[in-house]
Formats: structure tokens, sequence, C-alpha cells
């Protein structure tokens, strides 16, 4: 070995590796030299509550948080998270299966074990990695995932990282995915994996028909739960709970960074033997583990969410309320009729969809841009998300704001 | 007319329909670069041919087909009649 072995490679033999960001990097700089604020880096100088923030200085509406139930202030949550930082320290250093289980992870697995009704829990690190963990595990090389198109991210890296057969459909086409489970080999192993609510424009899945047509084909099913859990479904369940079909979903993911109103990630089943994903789970093994703080927030959170039927009527009357006023000023909207907590209203382009969130922002109300390839159809959009403890005032307040905001910006 | 041949007719008309931009489509022609197509026209695609052919092309497998040529031949052994 020479004296330059490791030394970079000379300039012009070969290609930058940052060149194939340059299309990103061009769009980004074209849209702040517009004078917009950018839209990615916003940052709240001071919470005061689920639902107000002081940002860029100025008194800010959140309606583009994922706190469905505004769970992040309240005093039950806060003190046991106190409690566990004073008794248990700051961190655990370790994964669960070496060092990192504590008496808070089991109480976290116990209480989503009781939220959901269900006999097994695992707590993962993120949501992100109880689908990359869980997906890639159950599937394997010569296994079969079937998915909705319009998946998450974390789903379709947890495919990628598995290797299985991977099959997409049609978003929420119920005979797209029954004609495709049928044209299966009868003996492969079968995945489906779908989601309760989508995320960007927080339309819920037909779940009766596609567990329906999933256990027909003898495939496993996998509902991510994340934007649904705490808030639809008699008890916060989920999607699966409304439509009656929890029993027949062998996997249920979710996080506990929406409703639950902290960091971290699950998966609950009935299935007999999920105990030995513990051991074989690389995204579960190979991590450090949640924090006592945060697991002990996570656990009293969970337990509240059971009972919290008020909040669950409250958040729908807030969200039938905005996606009709909405409708009413002219805008359009990701969905029909309100599905969830998320209300997607679409921008004619990223230009205009730039501006109008720089409006809202200077009318005082946070929303989240969303663009592709985030958002399906290469649609731009201002995704609203809804909490419990935003008050009728505050929604009445929000209107008022897309209406000015809107009319100034010239997309009504 | 070969299997082939039947298979090329039915794909340059399933393209056909998908061609918006009106290009020239050869067996060269390759999805992404040459027509342009975003990936749910591409999944849209894909479902036409899965649905003519009564085959499953999976995204593992979708991802190594580029042009018109490999995927009709792609279908072949997908139909077992390579």
């Amino acid at each position: 070995m020479t004296a330059d072995a490791g030394k970079p490679a000379p300039r012009g033999t070969a290609p930058d590796l940052f060149d194939k960001f340059q299309p990103l990097i061009d769009q980004r700089e074209a849209l702040l030299s517009t004078g917009v604020t950018d839209p990615f880096n916003l940052v709240m100088e001071r919470v005061e509550s689920p639902t107000v923030a002081i940002c860029n200085g100025k008194r800010t509406i959140l309606l583009g948080t994922y706190n469905y139930m505004g769970q992040t202030f309240d005093p039950q949550v806060l003190a046991a998270g106190k409690k566990a930082l004073d008794e248990f320290g700051s961190g655990t250093t370790g994964s669960r299966v070496l060092n990192g289980t504590y008496q808070g992870h089991r109480e976290c697995e116990e209480a989503l074990k009781r939220f959901y009704g269900m006999d097994h829990a695992m707590v993962f690190s993120t949501g992100y990695q109880a689908n990359l963990g869980i997906i890639s595990t159950m599937a394997g090389k010569d296994d079969y995932v079937i998915l909705d198109i319009d998946s998450h991210a974390s789903i379709y890296d947890g495919c990628a990282l598995g290797n299985a057969q991977i099959v997409a459909f049609r978003h929420n086409d119920v005979e797209a995915l029954e004609k495709r489970l049928k044209r299966l080999p009868a003996e492969a192993g079968k995945l489906v994996v779908l989601e309760g609510v989508y995320s960007m424009l927080g339309d819920t899945a037909p779940l009766k028909e596609m567990v329906a047509v999933s256990k027909a084909a003898g495939a496993m099913v996998l509902v991510d739960e994340a934007h649904s859990m705490g808030f639809i479904g008699e008890h916060g369940r989920g999607v699966a709970e409304e439509q009656g079909v929890l029993d027949d979903v062998d996997f249920v993911i979710g996080t506990f960074s929406k409703s639950v109103g902290t960091v971290g990630g699950f998966c609950v089943s009935n299935h007999p033997k999920f105990e030995i994903l513990r051991l074989v789970c690389r995204p579960y093994v190979f991590t450090a583990s949640l924090p006592p703080s945060v697991v002990a927030t996570a656990a009293t959170s969970i337990d509240l969410l059971r009972g919290a039927k008020d909040k669950r009527d409250h958040l729908w009357a807030n969200s039938k309320r905005l996606h009709g006023g909405l409708k009413q000023l002219g805008f359009t909207l990701g969905t029909e009729t309100p599905q969830s907590a998320i209300i997607a209203v679409i921008m004619p382009d990223l230009e205009r969809g730039a501006a109008m969130w720089e409006a809202l922002l200077q009318e005082g109300l946070y929303v989240n841009l969303a663009r592709p390839p985030a958002t399906p159809a290469g649609m731009t959009l201002l995704r609203c998300s809804l909490c419990a403890l935003h008050s009728e005032e505050q929604v009445g307040e929000i209107l008022g704001m897309f209406e000015a905001a809107g009319k100034r910006v010239g997309v009504i | 007319m070969t299997d082939r041949d039947e298979r090329k007719d039915a794909i340059n008309r399933l393209v056909a329909d998908f061609n918006k931009k009106g290009i020239e489509v050869s067996e060269d022609t390759r999805f992404a670069q040459d027509l342009e197509w975003d990936s749910l026209t591409v999944m849209d695609f894909v479902a036409a041919v899965e649905d003519e052919f009564d085959i499953i092309i999976t995204m593992n497998r979708a991802a190594e087909i580029e042009t018109v040529g490999q995927l009709i031949d792609a279908v072949g052994e997908l139909k077992g009649e390579a």
C-alpha cells in the first residue's frame, strides 16, 4: 500500500456524489429567491401549549403538528416523565436486548396491550423503525409484500431492507389488491401492508374490504395506524377498530410521536410466536432503547387516551367544521368529506403553495407545505392537522386566516 | 405470427394508450427517460400489462425493465413462453 492510500481521488476523475441532488438544490434556491421563509426550516422559539407557539417572534396557532389529542402538556404525562428522569436517569445507553430494557419499557408495553386488547406489544425507538423492523423481518427473500402505492417511506424502506418481492397496487383500490393477491403463488408467504389514515390527504382506507380479501388469499395483514391512534374508533384503536376488523389484523404498527405526544414506535399483535421478534428484528436489536422519561410519558399518555371520548368528540367536531368552512370559502380539499384530523388543502402549484404558506404564517397560522415526492400525483398541498385542544374560537380564527391569505395570494 | 410478435403487438397497444406526448416508440424506447412517465403512470401501465397477460410484475422485476423490448421479453418469461 502506498502513502497515497485513503486520499480523495484527484479532482476531475470522479463525479461529485452531490451532483444527483443538484435539481433539488436549484429548485430550493429558486423558491427562496422569491423571498419566502424556508418552509422546511421554521423554528418554534417557544411552545406555549399544544395549539400555540411563538414562531419568528409572533404568536402562531399550530395547525401543522401531529399533536392530535393534545397530550404534550398533560400534567399527568409530564409528572410521569419527570419522575422517571429523576429515578432512572436521562438515558439507557443500550439496546433493548442487551442492557436497555428498563421497568418503564415493560410498563409501556403493558399499556399498549391494555389499549389494543392484544396479547403482545413491542416498543421501538421510532415509528419508522417499527415499520422497518417488522416488515423486513416478517417478509424474507421469497415472500411477497403487497402494498398500497401511497405507502409511507418507512414501509418502502422496510421492503427494501428485507429483500422480499414487492407488489404495489393503486391507492385504496380493493379490486386491484384482490386481483394481485389471486395471481400470487398459493404456497408463497404473503404480507399485505395497509395504512388506516394516509397522511398526505388524510383519507382513510377501506380496511373492512381489504382485510377480507387479504385473509381470503391466506395473507397476513399489517396496518399502520400512526395517524388514527387515539382518535378514530370507539376506543381510539384506529380505523381497523372503527370498521370492525381489528381482530383479523395480524400486526398493528403505531407511533408515540402523534396522538401519544412523545417519540417512539410500536407493534402489537395476537400472534402466539410474536415474542421471537425481539431476537431477530434488527431495527429492534441494533439500536439504543428509548429513554426512561420517554416511555414513562408514553405509558401514561396511552392509558389516558383510552378514556378520552370527550376529546375524540371535540376533535371530530373541529374536523367537520374546518373541512366544511374551507370548502365553503372555495378551497379544493384532499377529501370530499372529513375523514380524519388531517385536512389537505390542494394548491395549484409549488409557487402559489409556498406563497400561501408564507401568507398564513404572516397571519399567525402554521401548517405544513407538502410537495412531491412526499405527495401523491405530483400535488402541492397545505396539510392542516387539527388538535383536540383547538378551541371553537381558534377554529374560527383559522378560517378567517385562510380567507385573508387565500384572497391575498389569489388562490380563492 | 410468433408468441413474441403477439406480445409485442399487445404491449405496443398498451404503450400507445399511455403515450400522451405521442413519442415515437421502438423496442429501444426507455419508459422513464424517453416516454417521460412519472411513477404513477408507470404503476398504471404496469397494472394494465399485468391485467392483459394475467401476470404479476413485482417492483423488484419492474426496476430491471428499462425498455419496451425488455418488457416484451420479461412478459414472455413470466408467462413461461420465452
